[in-house]
């Protein structure tokens, strides 16, 4: 699961100077910040502070007019988000986007897809190489709901779930991937306190054990302040702080931001 | 009680992922499969011939379509030109090359119609929903238009039909005039058993994950690596292929020729549409119970009330199937809108848990 070549605290991505408009509206501003391998980095601001139009673009998603990302040392063209999870980047969403029809345990296969390579005529007969690989992919899988301690609902369609277990089980699915960059849009979102704390025990493992850079948006200062190494404020598509949870906390824009200006 | 599983582990992931991991249920697929194949001993030609025999086309179609439109989610209205494609190619490929098997060129006749269900299939990238079916419509169109126009595809027969030469298998007919209901019946049989279970492999393996991913949320399926135009281009060409097949043994095994250019026409792709709609989108069991209840209740009406003794005229027969027809089709979609598939897994549940409400 190892960056080609870049060690901890090496940048492993690099927003420069990027905006980007939907016709006349701004929602992002001449934005730098960037991520380093290992790290856990948050995204706060308020409503409409263009978080996740920010992750969208980092996603490939959405492409801004102006400045640039570079990811690995390389500075992106224009691509498709199929690209961007081919080079390890994966993704939850602010409203669950699991597959509905599908089982918890067809939804996390769905994330080796890019793993799995057995030809179109294996796949027919489902023995031989088809076979072998499922089964691999099928223990790989079975780790990662170990880990999620989700193998009670490994049958069960997705649609059925509470949201707490399917925000779970789209972690499950992004890890499946084995990214290296993983973007979590308001993992907590909707949450009471304990499931929070599972997802907040979940994050922490993901990022010692195995390893993986982290990116993400959450309402809960709490949270946030706890769980990242250092965070980047958006406030109306411009950035207005950047650094450690301490320095962004004191920062006065940033409490002006939250707390709202005396006239 | 009629249905415990208990005492059945699965040691193995192979194990688990078998289509059928419980073992009554494998007992009861073998059964029937059993049931299928001895069924000509007991029962007329006729029946084999107009039942049997339709109901196999019809579910071998449906399934090509539940491919496209319920695992991936693409709505289809081109199903009858598909199926014409295979049934013409399938012609002109046995006039042509003689001296192969039938069996062969009604396989080879499926590689045709996919590669025009893809190139039908290409608008799918950018439009969703009625606007593909209407994208699919010119399909049908254009294809039926084909096959009227285009006087090389029925080897320039005066009359416009085609009529399906004899081809034999180990020296029995199995196509054409001297083929028995029962050769007919047999061999396409096998071929549906065939096709069934590689679908069921192709659905429960990466392909059909992709497939469902597109068809549930594309956005996060995008994400996941998964390339949009290939998957649905992909699910296009099979779903077209089975089409196609479909088609081929349908002139071959079962009209036989004569009337077949009308045959494909825009009421047969409704049809095979409104058969996995009721019997189950997503479900390779709802092609068969779909075509089931569309083929089978108005024979079953026609034929079978006058048999039992019911006095029922053809002409207030015909009228009453559309009638109760019409209100079954309402009632299953109101009882489940998920479909009969949907329908006999619930009743499964049930069953595994009965006296017990859950």
């Amino acid at each position: 699961m190892s960056g080609a070549g870049l060690g901890k605290g090496d940048e492993l991505l690099k927003v420069e100077n990027v905006s980007l408009r939907f016709g006349g509206v701004k929602a992002i501003t001449d934005v730098s910040f960037d991520i380093r391998k290992g790290e856990i980095r948050a995204i706060i601001g308020p409503n409409g502070a263009g978080k996740t139009s920010m992750l969208n673009c980092i996603n490939g998603f959405y492409h801004p007019q102006e400045g640039a990302i570079t990811y690995k040392g390389i500075k992106r063209g224009r691509m498709r988000p199929y690209v961007a999870a081919s080079q390890g980047i994966a993704r939850t969403f602010q409203n669950v986007a699991l597959f509905k029809g599908m089982t918890t345990l067809d939804n996390i296969m769905v994330g080796r897809t890019l793993k799995m390579s057995s030809p179109f005529f294996w796949q027919l007969w489902r023995h031989g190489p088809a076979m072998r690989e499922e089964v691999e992919h099928r223990r790989f899988v079975e780790e990662i709901i170990d880990f999620l301690e989700i193998e009670h609902i490994r049958k069960v369609p997705v649609g059925k779930l509470p949201y707490g277990l399917q925000k779970r089980v789209e972690l499950g699915r992004a890890l499946a991937m084995q990214p290296e960059l993983l973007l979590l849009d308001e993992p907590m979102a909707g949450m009471n306190l304990e499931e929070k704390e599972d997802m907040c025990r979940f994050i922490l493992d993901v990022s010692s054990q195995y390893g993986t850079t982290i990116a993400l948006i959450e309402h809960d200062i709490g949270v946030v302040m706890d769980l990242s190494d250092r965070v980047v404020v958006l406030e109306y598509g411009r950035k207005i702080a950047d650094g450690t949870p301490d320095v962004v906390k004191a920062d006065q824009k940033v409490i002006d931001a939250y707390l709202g200006v005396g006239h | 009680m009629l249905y415990r599983e208990a005492g059945q582990f699965k040691t193995t992931y192979e194990a688990d992922m078998a289509v059928f991991p419980i073992r009554q249920d494998r007992i009861g697929l073998g059964l029937i499969i059993l049931a299928a194949f001895l069924l000509p001993l007991f029962s007329s030609d006729f029946f084999i011939g107009t039942v049997m025999v339709p109901f196999l086309v019809f579910s071998l179609a449906a399934i090509g379509l539940n491919l496209l439109t319920g695992y991936t989610g693409l709505l289809s209205l081109g199903t009858g030109a598909f199926m014409g494609v295979g049934a013409y190619a399938c012609y002109k490929l046995t006039i042509a090359f003689p001296e192969v098997n039938v069996l062969i060129w009604i396989v080879a006749s499926g590689f045709f119609s996919a590669a025009v269900g893809v190139l039908f299939g290409l608008p799918s990238l950018r439009i969703k929903g009625f606007y593909l079916a209407v994208a699919t419509l010119a399909a049908q169109f254009v294809l039926e238009w084909c096959v009227v126009r285009i006087p090389w595809l029925y080897n320039y027969s005066s009359s416009g039909s085609i009529d399906v030469p004899t081809r034999t298998l180990f020296d029995i007919a199995i196509t054409g005039p001297q083929a028995t209901p029962t050769t007919r019946y047999l061999v396409l049989l096998s071929i549906v058993v065939i096709f069934t279970w590689i679908a069921s492999n192709i659905v429960r393996g990466r392909i059909g994950r992709m497939w469902m991913a597109i068809r549930d949320m594309d956005i996060a399926a995008e994400l996941m690596g998964i390339r949009p135009l290939q998957t649905k281009l992909l699910a296009f060409a099979v779903s077209s292929f089975y089409c196609g097949v479909a088609g081929a043994v349908m002139m071959f095994l079962w009209y036989g020729g004569g009337e077949a250019k009308d045959a494909f026409n825009i009421n047969l792709s409704f049809n095979i549409l409104f058969m996995i709609i009721i019997g189950g989108l997503g479900a390779l069991l709802g092609a068969f119970l779909g075509a089931g209840l569309l083929h089978l209740v108005p024979i079953f009406l026609k034929f079978g009330l006058p048999a039992l003794g019911v006095p029922i005229g053809g002409e207030t027969a015909e009228h009453w199937t559309h009638i109760i027809i019409g209100m079954l089709i309402i009632f299953f979609l109101i009882v489940e809108p998920h479909g009969l598939a949907r329908l006999w897994s619930i009743t499964k549940q049930k069953l595994r848990m009965w006296p017990f409400p859950y």
